[in-house]
C-alpha cells in the first residue's frame, strides 16, 4: 500500500495475438505518467486493460491496494478512474453542461419518486450539479459553450469538454487516450500547459501520447512500448537516451549498422 | 485552481448565441402552446356531443401515451423496441380480469396494471441487456407475439378467442364513466399527468443517465453510470405506461381480445413515433394527432391506408428524419443533420 495506481504483469491476448504481454505499470501520486509507443504497440489495448473496459488476460490492477481488476468500467469509474477515449466519445446531441452532468452520476442521490415530486433531494442534487459542472466548465475555459450542443463544437473543444466531463468525477486517476490527437501545434501546447496545471492543482494523469515534445515536456515518467511489450520505463531524459527506444522508432541504422557488420 | 483561460483559447467560434436565443425562443413558445391548447381542449366537449369526434379525441390521448411510452425507450435511451404492443395488451388484459373475475375496483385497478406490466417489462429487459439495435428489436417483437399468443390460447384466464366481455366501466364517487365525453375527460388527464410525469424524470440524473445510454454507451459506462440497471429501468418505465393506457382501454371498448392487439397495433404507434419525431416530448403527440386523423381521413380507401402510412414513413425519414417536431437530439436525425449541413456548406461554397 503505497503507490496510487499499480499494473502487474498485464497480459492481452486476442486469440492468438499478443496484444500486451507482461507489462507492469506503477503510478505515484501527482505523477504524469506518459504512454508512448509506435503504432499498434498496444498502448490503447492496455488502458483498456487498465480501465475495465477489456478485461486483462492475466495479471491484476490496483488501485490505492484494492484489486480493481475484475470490475466493469462502472465500478470502476466509481472507485475513482476516469478516462477519455482515443475517438472521441462525447453525447453528441447533448449540450456541454449535460455532458458534465453525466460525469456528477455518481454524487448524486436522485430517484425516479424524487425526480417526478422535486423533493429535496432532487432540488439540492440538480443545484449540485448546476454549480460544479460551471464550475468545471469554467476551469477548462469553455464558459461561452455552456449550452451549445457538444457534437457542434470544433474539434479541439470537444476534446477538452471529454477531459471536463472526466474532471467532473473528482478522480483520484486521469487516464487521458492521445488528448493531442488531431490537434495543430499552438492547441497542443496549450493543452499541455493545461494538463500541467490539472497536475499541479492535484490530480494524476496517465497520458497516452505520439507527440514526443509534449511527453518530454509534461511527463515526469514515460513508459514505452513496442509490440506489446514495455522495452523502457524512466524519466524523459532516460527514455531519450535509450537504445531500444530510438531503435523502436526510427529502425536500426541500416547503413551504419551495414558498415559496422561488415568491419567485424 | 488558478488557470488563464486565454491559453485555452477557441480555435473555431460556435454559434453558441444563436442556438441559446432559438432554444428559449421554442421553450416560451411550446408553454404557451400546451397552455393554450389545454385550454381549447378541455373546453371542447361543451361544443359538440358527436360521439364519434369526441371518439376520436379519445384514440389521439390515448395513443399520446402509448407512442410516448415508446418514445422513452426507443427516442430517449435509444434501445430499439418493437414490442409496445404487447405491453399494452398485458395492461389491457390485467384489468380487465381483475375487474371481472376479482370485481376490483378501477382506481385500485390501474396502478396494480401498471406495476404488473411493468414487472413484465423487467422480465424482457432482463435477459436482454446486452441486446442492442435490430437483435432487441427482434426479440422485442417476439415478446409481442408471445403476449398476443397468451391471450389468444390460455382460454382459461382470458377467455381465449372469444375474449373478456361485459368489462364494467369505472366510476368516481358513484358516477359511472359511461359516454365518450367522460372517457375524454379521463384519457385527457392521464395524458397530461404523463406529459407532466415524463417531463420530470427526463431532467432529472434518471433521463440524463437514458440519454447518455443513447449517445454512447461505453461513455456512459466510463463516466461510472450503470448502464444495465438504467436500460431496466427505462423499459419498465415505458411498459408501466403503456399497460396504464392499456388498462384505461379495457373499460372504453367493454370488450377485449387479443385481435386488439396485433403486431400492426406496435407498428402503428411506432409510426407515430417516427413521424412525430423521437426523442421530444411533443413529438409522439404531434404523431399521435396526425396518424390518428389520418386514419379516419382515409377511411374510405380500407386496407389501402397501410400502404399510405408506409409511404409517410418513407417520406418522413427521407425528408426529416427527426420527425415533424424536429428533435435536434435524436439518433435518426444524425444523418439529416450532416446532410443539411454539407447543403449548406455548399451553398455557401456556391455563392463564394
Amino acid at each position: 500500500m503505497s503507490s496510487l495506481f499499480e499494473a502487474k504483469g498485464i497480459c492481452k491476448y486476442f486469440g492468438g495475438l499478443k496484444a500486451v504481454e507482461q507489462v507492469d505499470m506503477t503510478i505515484e501520486e501527482g505523477d504524469v505518467f506518459g504512454i508512448i509507443g509506435p503504432n499498434g504497440a498496444g498502448k490503447t489495448t492496455f488502458f483498456n486493460a487498465c480501465s475495465g473496459i477489456d478485461k486483462p488476460t492475466k495479471g491484476n490492477v490496483f488501485l490505492q491496494g484494492e484489486d480493481i481488476t475484475n470490475l466493469t468500467p462502472e465500478q470502476v469509474a466509481k472507485k475513482g478512474m476516469a478516462r477519455t477515449f482515443q475517438n472521441i466519445k462525447l453525447f453528441r446531441y447533448m449540450s456541454v453542461l449535460e455532458n458534465v452532468k453525466i460525469g456528477f452520476h455518481n454524487q448524486l442521490r436522485t430517484n425516479i419518486f424524487d425526480s417526478i415530486l422535486h423533493t429535496k433531494t432532487y432540488r439540492e442534487d440538480e443545484a449540485y450539479a448546476n454549480r460544479k459542472g460551471l464550475e468545471v466548465i469554467e476551469m477548462v475555459g469553455l464558459g461561452r459553450f455552456t449550452e451549445t450542443l457538444a457534437g457542434n463544437l470544433p474539434y479541439g473543444i470537444q476534446r477538452k469538454v471529454e477531459i471536463a466531463r472526466a474532471l467532473a468525477l473528482n478522480p483520484k486517476i486521469l487516464l487521458l487516450d492521445e488528448p493531442a490527437a488531431g490537434m495543430n501545434p499552438s492547441e497542443t501546447h496549450s493543452l499541455m500547459m493545461f494538463i500541467k496545471d490539472l497536475n499541479k492543482a492535484g490530480y494524476t494523469i496517465a497520458v497516452i501520447e505520439h507527440d514526443m515534445k509534449f511527453v518530454m515536456n509534461a511527463c515526469n515518467k514515460v513508459l514505452v512500448l513496442n509490440f506489446g511489450q514495455k522495452i523502457c520505463q524512466g524519466t524523459p531524459d532516460e527514455v531519450r537516451c535509450n537504445q531500444e527506444v530510438v531503435e523502436a522508432y526510427f529502425g536500426k541504422g541500416v547503413a551504419t549498422g551495414g558498415a559496422t557488420n561488415g568491419h567485424a | 485552481m488558478k488557470i488563464d483561460p486565454s491559453m485555452l483559447k477557441p480555435s473555431a467560434i460556435a454559434n453558441s448565441n444563436t442556438i441559446k436565443s432559438t432554444k428559449s425562443f421554442i421553450l416560451k413558445y411550446q408553454v404557451y402552446f400546451l397552455i393554450g391548447s389545454l385550454l381549447i381542449l378541455s373546453i371542447l366537449p361543451l361544443f359538440t356531443n358527436r360521439s364519434y369526434i369526441l371518439g376520436v379525441f379519445c384514440r389521439i390521448f390515448l395513443y399520446s401515451i402509448l407512442a410516448g411510452a415508446l418514445n422513452t425507450i426507443n427516442g430517449y435511451s435509444g434501445q430499439f423496441c418493437l414490442g409496445i404492443a404487447g405491453f399494452f395488451c398485458v395492461g389491457a388484459y390485467s384489468e380487465a380480469i381483475l375487474s371481472t373475475a376479482a370485481k376490483m375496483n378501477f382506481w385500485i385497478i390501474l396502478p396494480i396494471a401498471g406495476i404488473i406490466t411493468a414487472l413484465v417489462g423487467l422480465l424482457v429487459a432482463l435477459p436482454t441487456l446486452k441486446m442492442q439495435g435490430i437483435y432487441l428489436a427482434i426479440v422485442t417483437l417476439g415478446f409481442s407475439e408471445i403476449a398476443r399468443l397468451l391471450a389468444l390460447n390460455w382460454t382459461s384466464l382470458t377467455g381465449g378467442p372469444m375474449g373478456i366481455k361485459g368489462i364494467p366501466v369505472p366510476e368516481i364517487f358513484g358516477f359511472a364513466l359511461k359516454t365518450s365525453r367522460h372517457f375524454y375527460y379521463l384519457y385527457l388527464v392521464l395524458a397530461v399527468i404523463f406529459l407532466f410525469v415524463t417531463s420530470r424524470v427526463i431532467r432529472s440524473r434518471i433521463g440524463r443517465a437514458w440519454m447518455s445510454i443513447r449517445e454512447d454507451q461505453l461513455a456512459s459506462k466510463s463516466l461510472g453510470v450503470f448502464t444495465s440497471r438504467y436500460k431496466a429501468i427505462n423499459f419498465m418505465y415505458g411498459a408501466f405506461w403503456a399497460g396504464i393506457a392499456g388498462a384505461m382501454y379495457a373499460p372504453y371498448v367493454r370488450f377485449i381480445d387479443s385481435t386488439y392487439f396485433t403486431l400492426d397495433e406496435g407498428w402503428n404507434i411506432l409510426s407515430m413515433v417516427i413521424i412525430g419525431g423521437q426523442g421530444t416530448l411533443i413529438g409522439p403527440i404531434v404523431g399521435s394527432v396526425i396518424v390518428n386523423y389520418l386514419t379516419e381521413l382515409l377511411r374510405p380507401i380500407g386496407q389501402w391506408r397501410m400502404v399510405a402510412y408506409a409511404l409517410l414513413i418513407i417520406v418522413m425519414m427521407w425528408w426529416r428524419p427527426q420527425g415533424l417536431a424536429g428533435a435536434s437530439n435524436s439518433i435518426v436525425a444524425v444523418k439529416g443533420e450532416t446532410r443539411m449541413r454539407h447543403r449548406k456548406v455548399s451553398r455557401k461554397e456556391a455563392q463564394a
